[in-house]
Order: structure tokens, then sequence, then C-alpha cells
């Protein structure tokens, strides 16, 4: 019985993450919209877009092979696996321990490694230009995520993400300089791997300024729109990350009871609303810099993780 | 001795490649059935062969055990491979006596168990890879891969001769067995490390003694370079270890140190030279010193846990770096296969005169896409099993005693994340280019897929690195003799884990199960897939692909080799090649093209070799005006010399 439930739970995380990662998205575009005194489209018009390119037909091109086809639900899926694998409003899930957080993040490095050659596989100057900034991008964004994995793992004694969200929720963790730093450092890889401003502009109409984009230009129809749903779920994930290890509050162990469950979801709503807005404020408050600007901007992330953990070798209190 | 009398037939090629696969398959499954589950047993032989009064000794333990069948299996499918792919050669004389030369050679220096046969053997193994090495000599380049290789090869085995000579000690025993109860002093000890970085370090291509191997690996037939990356240096990590944790005693502390910061640097400068390589061979070469500098740096952590008395911690770090042995010798092999399928189909390596491979090779390019997945660390596959333990390790130094280690590890670890990234860049560089996009260059539309011999080698090796992925508990457990008979201790029992998951310490702190990953993504694939097929459109359309509105037809303004790492070059070119950039812009109306040039550095090269070369060539110029004496110079010469020697002698105390 207590598996059931478990499983139960399991699932309904995994599909929540489904349903709500575009609405996250509707949201994030609302709001920047108001900021602009734009009216806006309205918040659930992510997954009206999702519908009708479910609806269209795919326009191929000439030279596109098998792996062009098939990336799409590769992408997807080890997107989606990562973002289950994120505690949301309760902690403990029944396979939680299958994969620790340097598990997911490298199912993102999946998942980006072939979106990367999806863009090269038509032979045009704009998916290899994506493949080549993505990958320059994620080289410098990589290391600094497991920096802060690092971190994360020396201050709460493992890398298991139910166990460091337990421990950040519990008093034992304190004020510490490192966990700032790897805030810091995670809300910067964060934006560049989710190719927000100003590492990248996911509004962007101009193909020499994309990047993550110019990977995808030559996807349409279905295949482009589980693309489009992978990109809100790593959203998702990185939200429901920061969420769950720097604001632990009202997550629950699961098994507790509903009354608790439910207080755990509206606490993790409400985060994800007020991040939300904290990323609409700063796209609209900042401009998108040069591509060649991006590495001394993930630099500082990198030192910045690098330099938390360096601190917490020298000292396991700091 | 067959093969050289058989190799003008036109069997020959055949037969050694059967009788070589047959031998190492054989060698396997006996090493196999071998009891070396259990630490006790070790099989010593002497025989009355070599030094008199000394015999050649032989002996089985759970170290060798692993090794050999590193070098089997791997001997095993390369000959399998070569079945097909031998017949392409154009010289076959030239490669066939020396390949079951070289795989004997290899297996011999994994069993020594004194140090005139560990020598003879590996000197047999370098001089047998460096004629197939020189298989096709008439290459200009060729010939000079093959004389650096030659004296890079001399020098490693001076090294490791001075540093036995040491380990010897006065007494001058040669058997391993008395060199294991002898302790050398703390400045004997070092000198053997250090040497033995040296002697080892070269012949598994530890940056700065890695110039040889880019340029002698790829020079060799594929499947050659696939044995002498794939499976040579790892002879060459199994001599450090034998050397550096089984005779040497207990380690100091700051050995972990010094192992630890070779192997990081050597990761980082091995992946960025390999991301600016235009050819398919020398970027998996020194694809192959990143991998290398990640199994030494995990050494140096075994080193470091070692010497501070924390054998658990020790074991894990071990057992990651045999891991990541066994793994590269998987997705090595494959990778050097798959360039050897390419190249045999199209005659080229250049990456900027190929792409569009996979319509041509769809076999081939998948299971080439495999062992790229495996190589960039990717779950659920085989590399990244390996490298989670590695970091895994890395996170249980923080109970390091020494400042100095508390400083190096997390730097250390920095290097390895930005390494493994940067293999992925590589990776996606060189399936992208090779095998996607359109055809650079004529021959590839003439490309056809390559035989069954070399598919089915390939995809025995690609089934290997899912295998290794989605299981690890299986090999961590199967390397448990190892790091019992050299540490003391072992990782918990893996296969004892519910739904075969791998947990390291405890539950509570880390596991990872390749295995339910592996299930969750397929689920998931295919969940969507189901989904997208019953409820979405099915149209598809054909159509030409997007260029702004040109209609853009020329291959050549696809992205290239090296347009796609230029990024990558200028974040990190300044300091590890110091790459500049210069434009050269024609005057406004003029016709001619602007040019770009790019000018990069071996930094490694010029300064540790070029002053070396130099110094030699300063002192041959000057020795070379002895040559040219009168009888009476050369008379006042022999004087002068005896009189000193004799005067050296009188001072001697």
């Amino acid at each position: 019985m207590a598996v059931i439930l478990e499983l139960a739970v399991q699932g309904t995380q995994m599909l929540s993450v489904l349903l709500l990662a575009p609405l996250l998205i509707g949201f994030v575009r609302k709001v920047k919209a108001r900021l602009v005194r734009r009216r806006g489209p309205s918040v659930i018009q992510p997954y009206r877009d999702l519908v009708r390119l479910m609806r269209k037909e795919v326009v191929l091109a000439d030279n596109a092979s098998w792996l062009f086809r098939v990336t799409p639900y590769l992408i997807f899926a080890a997107t989606w696996v990562a973002a289950a694998l994120v505690p949301t409003f309760a902690t403990g899930l029944e396979f939680s321990w299958a994969a620790d957080l340097i598990v997911i993040v490298a199912l993102l490095g999946s998942a980006r490694f072939f979106q990367a050659l999806a863009g090269m596989d038509v032979g045009t100057s704009f998916g290899g230009i994506g493949a080549s900034r993505e990958v320059m991008i994620a080289s410098l964004a990589e290391p600094a995520m497991l920096l802060i994995v690092f971190s994360l793992a020396l201050v709460a004694g493992a890398t298991q993400l139910s166990t460091v969200a337990a421990f950040m929720g519990s008093p034992a963790v304190g004020l510490r300089v490192s966990l700032g730093m790897s805030l810091i450092a995670l809300v910067m890889v964060a934006i560049a791997e989710n190719a927000r401003i100003p590492v990248d502009n996911p509004a962007t109409h101009l193909e020499l300024t994309m990047v993550h984009e110019a990977m995808i230009l030559e996807y349409s129809g279905r295949h482009l729109a589980m693309i489009e749903l992978a990109t809100f779920l790593k959203l998702l994930l990185y939200m429901s990350l920061i969420s769950c290890v720097f604001l632990p509050w009202g997550l629950e162990v699961a098994g507790a009871g509903p009354k608790s469950l439910a207080i755990g979801a509206a606490a993790y709503l409400g985060e994800l609303a007020v991040l939300a807005i904290l990323l609409a404020v700063f796209e609209t408050a900042v401009a998108k810099m040069r591509v060649f600007r991006v590495p001394d901007f993930l630099g500082a992330a990198l030192m910045l993780a690098l330099l938390g953990t360096l601190l917490l070798f020298v000292s396991r209190s700091l | 001795m067959l093969a050289a009398v058989v190799s003008r037939l036109a069997l020959a090629t055949r037969l050694v490649y059967g009788a070589a696969f047959v031998i190492s398959a054989a060698l396997l499954v006996i090493v196999a059935a071998h009891p070396a589950g259990d630490p006790g047993v070790v099989s010593a032989i002497t025989l009355p062969l070599g030094l008199p009064w000394t015999g050649a000794r032989f002996r089985l333990d759970g170290l060798s055990a692993f090794f050999l069948v590193v070098v089997n299996l791997g001997g095993a499918i390369t000959s399998l491979y070569g079945l097909g792919y031998g017949r392409h050669e154009s010289a076959p004389h030239r490669v066939l006596p020396f390949y079951p030369a070289f795989l004997a050679g290899m297996n011999l220096v994994v069993l020594a168990n004194d140090a005139f046969s560990f020598l003879l053997s590996w000197e047999f193994m370098s001089l047998a890879s460096w004629a197939l090495v020189m298989a096709h000599h008439r290459d200009e380049a060729n010939r000079r891969a093959g004389y650096i290789y030659l004296v890079m090869a001399s020098f490693g085995t001076l090294a490791l001769l001075l540093a036995f000579g040491l380990l010897a000690g006065p007494a001058g025993t040669y058997a391993f067995d008395p060199m294991r109860t002898a302790h050398a002093g703390p400045f004997a000890a070092g000198a053997v490390l250090v040497l033995m970085l040296l002697g080892a370090g070269s012949k598994a291509g530890l940056v700065p003694l890695h110039a040889w191997l880019p340029l002698a690996h790829p020079a060799a037939p594929s499947h050659v370079s696939a044995l002498m990356s794939g499976i040579m240096t790892k002879v060459a990590v199994y001599g450090f270890i034998r050397v550096v944790f089984d005779l040497l005693g207990e380690p100091a502390w700051w050995s972990g140190i010094a192992v630890l910061l070779i192997g990081g640097v050597t990761a980082v400068l091995g992946i960025l030279h390999a991301l600016m390589e235009r050819d398919l061979k020398r970027l998996l070469a020194y694809s192959t010193i990143e991998n290398i500098g990640v199994i030494f740096a995990s050494l140096g952590l075994a080193l470091a846990f070692k010497a501070n008395a924390m054998p658990s911690a020790a074991a894990l770090a071990l057992t990651a770096a045999l891991f990541h042995v066994l793994n590269h010798s998987f997705f090595k092999s494959l990778l050097f296969f798959g360039a050897g399928a390419v190249s045999s189909a199209t005659g080229e390596r250049d990456m900027e005169r190929l792409g569009g491979l996979i319509h041509r090779l769809p076999l081939t390019s998948f299971v080439f896409l495999v062992g790229c997945v495996s190589i960039s660390a990717l779950p659920p596959f085989n590399g990244f099993a390996s490298e989670w333990l590695v970091f895994q390790a890395i996170l249980r130094s923080p109970e390091l005693p020494q400042w100095g280690l508390k400083v190096i590890v997390p730097a250390v670890g920095g290097m390895l994340a930005l390494s493994a990234a940067l293999a992925a860049a590589c990776f996606v560089k060189a399936f992208g280019i090779t095998f996607l996009g359109r055809a650079r260059s004529a021959v590839v539309e003439r490309a056809h897929e390559v035989d069954r011999w070399s598919l089915a080698a390939m995809a025995v090796l690609a089934a290997l690195c899912l295998l290794a992925g989605i299981l690890p508990g299986f090999v961590i457990d199967g390397l448990s003799p190892v790091t019992l008979s050299l540490i003391g201790d072992r990782m918990p029992v893996q296969m004892a884990q519910p739904w075969l998951s791998i947990v390291p310490i405890a539950e509570s702190r880390s596991s990872y199960n390749g295995l339910l990953v592996f299930v969750f993504i397929a689920i998931s694939a295919s969940l969507a897939a189901f989904f997208i097929h019953r409820f979405a459109s099915h149209a598809l359309r054909r159509s030409i692909a997007w260029g702004c509105g040109y209609a853009d037809a020329v291959p050549a303004a696809q992205y290239t080799a090296a347009s796609f790492a230029q990024p990558i070059r200028r974040v990190f070119g300044g300091f590890a090649f110091r790459a500049r950039e210069t434009v050269e812009m024609p005057v406004p109306g003029a016709l001619e093209p602007a040019r770009l040039k790019v000018d990069m550095h071996d930094v490694a090269w010029e300064i540790f070799y070029q002053p070396i070369t130099g110094a030699i060539d300063f002192a041959a110029e000057r020795l070379n005006h002895l040559q040219f004496l009168t009888i009476r110079r050369y008379l006042t010469l022999v004087f002068l010399y005896l009189v000193i020697l004799l005067v050296v002698l009188a001072l001697w105390p």
C-alpha cells in the first residue's frame, strides 16, 4: 500500500512538472509584458502554442537524417527525467536514489549534446553557429554547475538531492558565505543554461544573435513542440532546484498527511511565482550582451563556485 | 615468427588475425576462470630464461588479472576488426609480423614479476609498436612520428631502468618480491615516483611528455592505433600502479599532490588540443591524453588517501581509476575503429573534407555516436559511471589533513569538471563535422558501408559501453580483489544493493542507478513518441533548408571543424596555445579577399623540447670537430683522459 502511494506521489510529480512548465513560461512572459506596459498574451498561451504545433505538419530539410528526427524525443525524455528527479513539494520520493545531483546535471548535458548535434545535422550555417556557441557556453556553465554541486555536497555531506534539501531545511545549516556564493553562481548558470537575457534572447528574430534558437531553426511541427516543452521543463527544473535547495520552506517528506502535502504544494507554487517575477524583472532591466562577453559572465560564475568550494575545504563551517 | 613466414601469402591476413583472435579469447577465458576473485590466490612461475641466476619470473595476481582482461579483451576485438579492416592494408607484410608480437609484449609486461623481464617485455612492446607506426614509412610525417616515438620510448625505458635500479637497492635483487618487503628511504621513494612519472607517464602520454603520442598513434593503421591508444596506454598505467602502489610501500603525502596536479593539467590541455584538431585520428589521440589525465588524477587521489590511512576512500579512488581504464579501452577502441572505417570508406582523415557520412555509413555512424556519447561522460553510458565515481572520491577529500591537498583537490576537481564539459564539446565537433551536415568533398559520395567483421567488432564494443554503463555494480565488485590487495580495503559490495544501483559510501550520501536512468529515459521517450503518434499530426513534407531566403547551395558555407572550435579557442586559446588571430582586410575597392590568420603554439613543445633538441644539436656540432683530429691530437686526448681518470681515482675517498 505504502509503495503504491509513493508511486502515486512520484507519478503525480512527473505529471505535475509536465503540466506546470508551460504555465510558468506563460507567467514569466505575462509579467515581462506588463513590466513594459504591454498587455501580453494570456498565461495559457504556451499550451495553445504547443497544441498548435502538434497539429501542424513537419517541414523537414532535404538532407535531415534519422538523428534529426529522433533527437526531439531524446531531448524531451532526458529533460523530463531530470526534472522529475528534483523534489518539488515533497522529498523522499520513491526513486530519488536512482540519481543524484551530478546525474541531473549530466542528464541535461545529454540533452544539450543531442541538441547541438541536431543543429549540425542539416548543414546550414545557422545550425553550426548555434551549436558552436552553445558548446562554448556549456563548456563554462557545466563545470560551474558541478562545482556548485560540490559546495552543496560538502555542506550537506551528500550529493543526494533529497538529503541536501532536508539538510537545508534543518536549523543545522546556518548562514554560510559559501552558500551565498553558490546561490549567485547557480543563478548565473541557470540564466545561461536556460538561454535567458543577458546570455541569449529567447524572443529574438535575428538569426545572427541566436544561440539556442539557431540550433532549432530547422525544427517545425510536433518536433518543435517536443523541444519547446523540454525548454519549458528545463526552466522549471532550475527554479525547482533553487527553491528546494535555497528556499526549502514548506518542503514535506512524502508519506506525510494530505494537509501538509497541500501546504507544501502551495508554498512551492508561491516560491515559483516569486522566482518567475524576479526573472522577468531582471530580464527587463538588463540588455543582452555580446557573445564574447558571455565567457566573462560565466567565468565569474565558475570562479564564485570554485571559491565557495575552496572555502568549504578550508573550513566546513564557512 | 609464423606470421613473418606467411605474411606474403594471400591468406595471411585472415590467418594472423584469426589466430590472434583465438589466442586472445583463450587467454581471456583462462584469466576469467582463474580464481582471481580471492585476493589470496596468486600464481607465480619462474622460467629458466633470461639472465643467469635470475631467471624470468611471472606472476598472476588481482592487478595483473584485471589488466590481462583489458589487454586480451581489447586484443580479441581488435583482431576481429582486423579480419575485415586488414584487407584494405596496402602493405600487409609490414603489419602482420609485428601485430601478434605487440599483443604478446603487452601480455608479458602485465605478467612480469622481476625488473629484467618487465623491462625486456616493455621494450619489446615499444619496438613492436614502433614497427607498426612505421608500417607506412614512405610518408614523411610517419617517419618523423616514428623517430620521435623511438626517442621518447628510449627515454621512458631509461627512466624505468633507473627507477628499478633504485628499488633494487645496493643488494641488487631484480625480483619484485624482495622489492615489496624492502622499503626505500624517503628520498629514494620520491625519486622512484618521479622516475615512474617520467617512464610510465611518457608511454601513457602525460603532459609535457605527450608530444609523441598524437604523432605516433594516428600514423599506425587504425586497428593498431586502437591498440596503442586503448590498450598500450593502459599497460603504462599498470606499470605505474604496480610500482607506486605495490612495490614502493607506503606513499608520502605529497606524492598525491604531484600526481593529482599532473593529471588535472593533462586532462585539460589534452582535450583543448583535441578540440583544435581537424584530423579525426589525431583528435582521438589527444582525447586519449585527456582520459589518461583523468585516470592519473584519480590515482593521485588514491595515493593521498592511502598516505593518510583512509583506506575506504583510497579504495573508492582506485576503483574509479581502474573502472575508467576499462571504460576508456572500450570507447577509445570503438572510436578508432570508427575512424578506420571512415578512412577505409573515403580515404580521408581530415574532417574538413568529410561530412554527411550518416547517410552513407548508417551503421558505422550509429556505433560511432555511441562511442562519442560514452566518452563525453553522459548517462547512462559507461564514461559517466566512472567519472561519477571520481567525483564521489573528490567529495571525500575534505577529510584530508594536509593544507596542500585541501587547496589542490578542489582545483583539480574543477579541472576535471572542465575537461568533462570540453570533452562533450569536442565529440559534438568530431561527430557533427564528420558524420552530419552536407558532404564537403566528392569522396564522401562514393563511400560505402564497411565490411561485417569491422561492424561486428564495433557493435560488440558499443554494447559493452552500454552494459558497463547500466550495470556498473558488476565491474566495481570485480575490481575488489585489486583494491584489497593494493590498499587492504574495498568498496561496499554493490551486487547486494536493491535494483542494482551503486552506492559508494552510503545511500543517503550518494547513489546512482544507470539501469533505472536508462529505463526511465527509454520509457519517457517511448511515452512521448506514443502520444505524439497517437494525437499529433502525421503530416511531413521534405523541403530545402532555411537560408534567410537565399538558396544556400555550397557545402563550403557550413561550419567547419576550425570554425566550430573558434569560440572555445577565443576563450581558452590565449593561455593554452598563445593563440593569436589576425585579420587582414584589403583596402577599400581592392578585389582580393580578406584573410583571417590563426597563429597557435604547442607551448609544451617550445618550453621543454626545443631547448633540449637545441642543446643536443649544439653539443653535436661542437663534438663533431673531434672526428677530424690528427693522430697526435688523438693521442693527446687519450693521454689527458687517462691522467684525469687517475687523478679522480687518487682523490676519491
